[in-house]
This record gives structure tokens, C-alpha cells and sequence, in this order.
């Protein structure tokens, strides 16, 4: 899960990195009055910050500088709901300015070949650093970080040191640097970035920008949920989510339903090349519903699916593997059942392939339920193109 | 002869009492592996019944080592307690580990690569979040259904488990001589390029199956790895030409970061390397019959 740039420095704060003060608003309402208070303690210049999670939002108008309640009202205005590059503004931050003297780079990340942690810094800041790393290599430092080992105050100066900051930055980076990795560590995250870490004229190094991604993985020792963003994300995904089911929304027409992350991976790429031959349909969704198909599980995953307006067939791909195909059709069969049971008739047809362990048996037992909507198909090949045919069919009202 | 698993491995099931454990320990026993024990440290002294036949469980993985002799431990401790599970089969010096449990925090991976590594690798760690390793007709370690292809000459390697399932259910007329599933993790012990290096090396293996996914550059790293190293035929799969960018695809470490980690990009770096690619499952068992007839 990403964060907010908001709830990264709330949790910058909690480990005692550095923040310039802020805080967070959903109306330009909220805007002023946080800059009134900001201005009573004798700071009155704000900057306003549109919090979406992608790059790019200073080019797009979405961080700008205001002088007092009236501007900082104003400014917030014209950012809340503006959208940047696809992402809608809910929120934006409204932070005291600083007198930025220098700006640097620090992050923590997962090196996925090297299997361990690298910590990156930079004398160069506020800027992309991937940008930074291309047009002048020598001054990105990428220093491993042992997981056993961690980061302690001989690690933090070695690596801003490493990164070229000067001395007069150089002891108060350290300390940040430590910190942060106390975020990163603690919290199970699986990038931690400052950027920029400036060193304002009164001589404080500040996290000014922060990116953090938590691993989910980790939600069992974490309260990552309190973070977890409700109007930013797809409301079939957390309909998904909230049934412990693995779904993503796609664009296509093509509801797919499947065992095992890799196999459905696979399966939407085989619905989208058979989609080529009927007028580029594609799939609609990723939705891996696991090892042990149950028929609750095989219910919701339909139900969700069957909820995307735009899907107009369903592809039930699954390879038997620890599963029998015979649970698999049962639950396919008792699913459908349910759904009609609660007055959501299933209307739309549905592709099913089943294959591997005790396919025969699962074969059967659809075969003798009957069930008008459903039609199956001996590959997975076949089963893609003949569910494809059949949303291009009913999206033209064939 | 196979790679890592061979019909004179002794296996042992760390986690043996839980439910996953008895049921696929049952499994692993039924497919012909010697399933030597378990380990609980709440059960120890007292035996599980695997489908009949009783083990002995211990209370460590050293101690459990020391009375059966065995040399690969498949992991099914939950993820909350996995690390402390893996670093315990470290210290015991256990040849093979194998760590199927999905859902492990990628820090707890990290310290326990990192716990293997400072201890030279004498321990070999398998996954985590993997279905294991078959070697048809000799044994199965892990959950890979084991009556779902034949033994063979084909060597298979992949991220994904449904798909390790599907391609050895495709190629079972021609049967393999090792399937490895290493796992879909961002931070795994064996890698694609580890297990291309045994697979080049065994007498028993003529080609190889490898199949990928979106994230991460271990499949453009294996490319180069078999263009310099590998002379058997190697024929590749990869998924997810579909997934969009910034989305996890059920798999922890299967997403696309900005540019990198592209299915496209995995493909041409390994045609690159001469390796053919197939463009579906099915069209990848088809290259890889070409390649066996042509022998």
C-alpha cells in the first residue's frame, strides 16, 4: 500500500524525522482555518499541496505557494478536485513554507535482485532521482544496507556521507537518516523516500516530501489499516478486499475467474489475444480466487464480478491442482444457486474450463446441473476465444 | 539423477501437526517421498498420522535431523512464525529448505536470506510463497500435485504455481526430470538462474521449461545467465502482457514499477538470449515438443 505524502509525515513524526509543520484539509474551509492558526504562531506563508498518489503534480498545478488565510483558502480551492494525470484531488496538504538554502535526496528500498536493502542519497534533490541518476551517475550513492545489520548512527553518517552532503548538513542528515530507517524497519515498509531533505537558511535539515509503501504482507503485526484509502480506490476492488478476495479492475468486457496468481496472469493475456479477432475485446478484471475454491468463495467472486457494468461474459479458467475440479464445479453450481436465491438472476453466459485433478468428475457435474448460462470448453485456449466471441456478441446486441 | 530432490532425500515437515502440514505431508508420503517427521515444539515425543503411517515429531529441526537423517525440511509454519522456523532449519545446518508458506513479510525474508547468506549458503532456501519441488517418480517436496504428469527429461522452473501445474499437465507425453517452483515473492532463495545452472548440469535433464511474470529483472538476468552458460534448449513462458502498471497481480512481487519489470521487456531479453518464448501455455508445450522431436 502507498501512502499519502500527509500520512508519510504523520508517520515521519511519530519517529521524530523532521517534518515542517502541517496538516492535512478536505475543504478550502478547513484551509483557511488551518493557515489562521499557522498565521497566529507567526508563520502566514503556506504552501498547498494536492495529495494524490502520482508523480508529476507540481507541473500539473497541484503544489502552490499562498500568502495567509484568504490565498491558502483560495489556492485550496483551485486544487481540490482537480485531477492529476487521472488521480482526483480529495485532500490537500497545507504545510508552513520554508526558506529552502539546499535540497537532497534520501530513501530506503528493497533491492529485489541483490535480495537485501540499499539505501540511496544524493546531494542532488527535488528532482526525479532515476532523472538525477542518468545525467550524472557519480552523485547518487546506492549503499547496501545488511537487514541483520540495520542502520545505526555509524550507517547513517556513512551514507551521507556517501551521498556528498555538505558539512553543515551533513550531522542532522544522519540523524534523519537513522530515523528513517527506524520507519522503514519498523513499520515494514517497503520504500521509505525523502525528497526533498533540505537544509533551510536557519540551518534545519527537514523532510520536505515524503513517499512511503507499507507491506501488506505485514498487516498482521502493523496497523497499516488506518491508512488504508477509501475514496481513492475502485469500489469493486474494496468490495473485493473486504471479502478477502484478490481482485483488480481492468477496462475489458471479459470477467475472469481463476486459480493460482500466475494462471489467471496468463489468462487474461490469452483472453486479450483472442479478443484481437472480435473488435479488440479484453479482460475486465484479475481475480485469482486461490487454492480452495469453496462455492462461498466462487459466489462472491462472482457476485463482484458480475458487478462490473461492463463485463459481458465470464471465463471460470481452473486447473485443478491440490483442488479437485469436482469442488470446483460444485461451488460453480451452489454459486449460481445463491445468486438466483437472492433474486441477482445470472444472466450473463460463463466460459468455464476445467482441467487437471479429477476433471472428468467436474465436467460432469456441470454438465447435469444444467444451467443454461453456463457452456464449457475443453482448453484454455478455446475457452478464451469462445469467451471473447460471446462479449463481443453482446455488446453488439447479437 | 533429477536436481535438489532425489529419491534418496529425507524429508522432514516443519509444521507437521498443523492442517496444511499432516494433509500435504500425507500427500507428499502417498506420492512415494520419504516423509522421515516433523516438527512441533509443543508435540514433541509424539508421532502424526500421515494417512495411516505414523511419524515421529521433535521438537527442533536439529533434533529431528539428528534421529532420521534428513536433508530437506518443507516449511509450513505460518507466516508469523516462519522466520524464526527458517533460521532454526539454518543453524541446524539443513541442506534444503523449502518454504511454501505464503504471505511471509518481505522483511522477515530479507533477514533470514541475509541469516543463510552470512552463513556461507550451506543452507538452500527454496521459495518462500512456492508450490516446492517435484521430481516425478522419485519425490515431491511441497504441494505440486504429484499424478499430474509422468517422469521425464524436462527440467522446469517458474514463479507461479498454477502454471507450474498447467505446463507439466501439458508436457506430461513427454514427462520431466525436475520441476522447481521458486516462488512469486519479491525477495526469493533460489532464483530462475540457480536452478538453469543445476538444470544445465544434470545428466538426466535435455531441456528446459521457464516460465515467468511481471515484476522484478530475474528473468532478464536469467536471459544473460543462459546466453553465457546454457547450452541445452531452454523455451520460456511469461505472464502478464495484460497487467497494468502499479498493480500487485495476486502474486507479492508480480507488479509493474513505472517502466520496469514489463513482460515485453522479459520476452525480448530472451529471444535476445535465444531462447524461443511462447505466446500462450499451450503454445509454449508446442515449442517445446518441436524441440524434442527434432533431438
Amino acid at each position: 500500500m502507498d501512502l499519502f505524502e500527509y500520512q508519510a509525515k504523520e508517520l515521519f513524526a511519530e519517529y521524530g524525522v523532521p517534518v515542517q509543520r502541517c496538516r492535512v484539509a478536505a475543504s478550502p474551509e478547513e484551509a483557511r482555518e488551518i493557515a489562521a492558526v499557522f498565521a497566529a504562531e507567526g508563520s502566514p506563508v503556506t504552501v498547498v499541496k494536492a495529495q494524490v498518489k502520482v508523480g508529476g503534480r507540481g507541473k500539473a498545478g497541484g503544489v502552490k505557494l499562498a500568502n495567509g488565510p484568504d490565498e491558502t483558502e483560495e489556492k485550496a480551492r483551485q486544487i481540490l478536485g482537480m485531477d492529476i494525470n487521472g488521480h482526483t484531488v480529495h485532500k490537500v496538504l497545507i504545510a508552513c513554507a520554508s526558506d529552502i538554502a539546499q535540497e537532497y535526496y534520501l530513501s530506503y528500498l528493497l533491492d529485489r535482485s541483490a535480495r537485501t536493502f540499499v539505501a540511496i542519497c544524493s546531494v542532488q534533490g527535488g528532482v526525479e532521482i532515476e532523472e538525477v541518476a542518468h545525467t550524472s551517475p557519480e552523485s547518487v550513492a546506492r549503499i547496501p544496507v545488511d537487514p541483520l545489520a540495520g542502520v545505526d548512527a555509524a550507517k547513517a553518517a556513512e551514507i551521507v556521507s556517501a551521498g556528498g552532503l555538505p558539512p553543515e548538513a551533513a550531522a542532522q542528515a544522519a540523524v534523519l537518516a537513522e530515523r528513517l530507517w527506524a520507519v522503514f524497519a519498523d513499520e515494514d515498509a517497503t520504500l521509505v523516500e525523502v525528497n526533498p531533505m533540505a537544509l533551510t537558511d536557519q540551518g534545519e535539515v527537514l523532510a520536505i516530501d515524503g513517499k512511503v509503501s507499507l507491506d501488506d504482507n505485514a498487516a498482521f503485526r502493523q496497523q497499516h489499516a488506518r491508512f488504508a484509502d477509501t475514496e481513492g480506490a475502485d469500489p469493486l476492488e474494496s468490495r473485493a478486499r473486504a471479502k478477502h478476495l484478490n481482485y483488480v479492475k481492468l477496462d475489458g468486457q471479459v470477467g475472469i475467474i481463476g486459480n493460482g496468481a500466475g494462471l489467471v496472469m496468463s489468462t487474461l493475456d490469452v483472453v486479450a489475444y483472442a479478443g484481437e479477432a472480435f473488435g479488440g475485446v479484453r479482460p475486465a478484471n484479475f481475480l485469482d480466487i486461490g487454492g480452495g475454491a469453496s462455492a462461498q468463495v466462487m459466489a462472491d467472486g462472482l457476485e463482484i464480478v458480475l458487478s462490473d457494468p461492463s463485463v459481458r461474459s465470464v471465463l471460470v479458467n481452473v486447473f485443478g491442482g491440490i483442488t479437485s475440479c469436482d469442488a470446483v464445479a460444485n461451488g460453480i453450481v451452489a454459486a449460481i444457486g445463491m445468486l438466483g436465491a437472492r433474486g441477482e438472476q445470472v444472466s450473463h453466459p460463463i466460459v468455464v474450463r476445467l482441467d487437471g485433478n479429477n476433471a472428468a468428475e467436474g465436467r460432469r457435474i456441470l454438465a447435469e446441473a444444467g444451467i443454461g448460462v453456463v457452456e464449457q470448453v475443453a482448453t484454455m485456449d478455446d475457452a478464451a476465444r469462445r469467451a471473447a466471441e460471446l462479449a463481443a456478441a453482446a455488446a453488439t446486441g447479437a | 539423477m533429477a536436481i535438489f530432490l532425489t529419491g534418496h532425500s529425507r524429508v522432514i515437515v516443519q509444521g507437521i501437526t498443523g492442517s496444511e502440514g499432516r494433509r500435504h505431508g500425507t500427500r507428499m508420503l502417498a506420492a512415494g517421498t520419504q516423509v522421515v517427521g516433523g516438527t512441533n515444539p509443543r508435540k514433541a515425543g509424539q508421532t502424526v498420522d500421515l494417512g495411516g503411517t505414523e511419524v515421529p515429531v521433535f521438537a527442533t529441526t536439529a533434533e529431528a535431523m539428528a534421529a532420521t537423517g534428513a536433508d530437506v525440511s518443507v516449511v509450513f509454519v505460518p507466516p508469523a512464525g516462519t522466520k524464526d522456523a527458517v533460521i532454526e532449519a539454518i543453524d541446524a545446518s539443513m541442506p534444503l529448505v523449502i518454504v511454501i508458506t505464503e504471505g511471509i513479510p518481505v522483511h522477515d525474508t530479507a533477514i533470514f536470506w541475509a541469516y543463510a547468506s552470512a552463513k556461507g549458503n550451506a543452507t538452500r532456501i527454496v521459495g518462500p510463497n512456492c508450490p516446492g519441488i517435484a521430481s516425478p517418480g522419485k519425490s515431491n517436496a511441497g504441494i505440486i500435485p504429484a499424478d499430474i504428469t509422468t517422469e521425464g527429461r524436462l527440467g522446469l522452473v517458474s514463479k507461479s504455481g498454477t502454471l507450474t501445474y498447467q505446463m507439466m499437465y501439458e508436457l506430461r507425453d513427454i514427462g520431466f526430470s525436475t520441476a522447481v517452483g521458486i516462488g512469486g515473492d519479491p525477495v526469493i532463495g533460489t532464483t530462475h538462474i540457480d536452478c538453469l545452472r543445476a538444470f544445465a548440469e544434470d545428466p538426466e535433464t535435455d531441456a528446459i521449461v521457464m516460465i515467468g511474470e511481471i515484476g522484478g529483472d530475474a528473468e532478464e538476468r536469467a536471459a544473460a545467465f543462459i546466453e553465457r552458460n546454457v547450452t541445452k534448449p531452454v523455451v520460456a513462458y511469461v505472464a502478464g502482457f495484460t497487467a497494468p502498471e502499479g498493480k500487485t497481480m495476486g502474486h507479492a512481487g508480480a507488479i509493474i514499477s513505472g517502466s520496469a519489470g514489463t513482460a515485453q521487456a522479459k520476452k525480448e531479453a530472451l529471444e535476445k538470449a535465444g531462447v524461443r518464448v511462447g505466446r500462450t501455455p499451450s503454445g509454449t508445450a508446442e515449442l517445446v515438443r518441436e524441440i524434442m522431436r527434432s533431438r
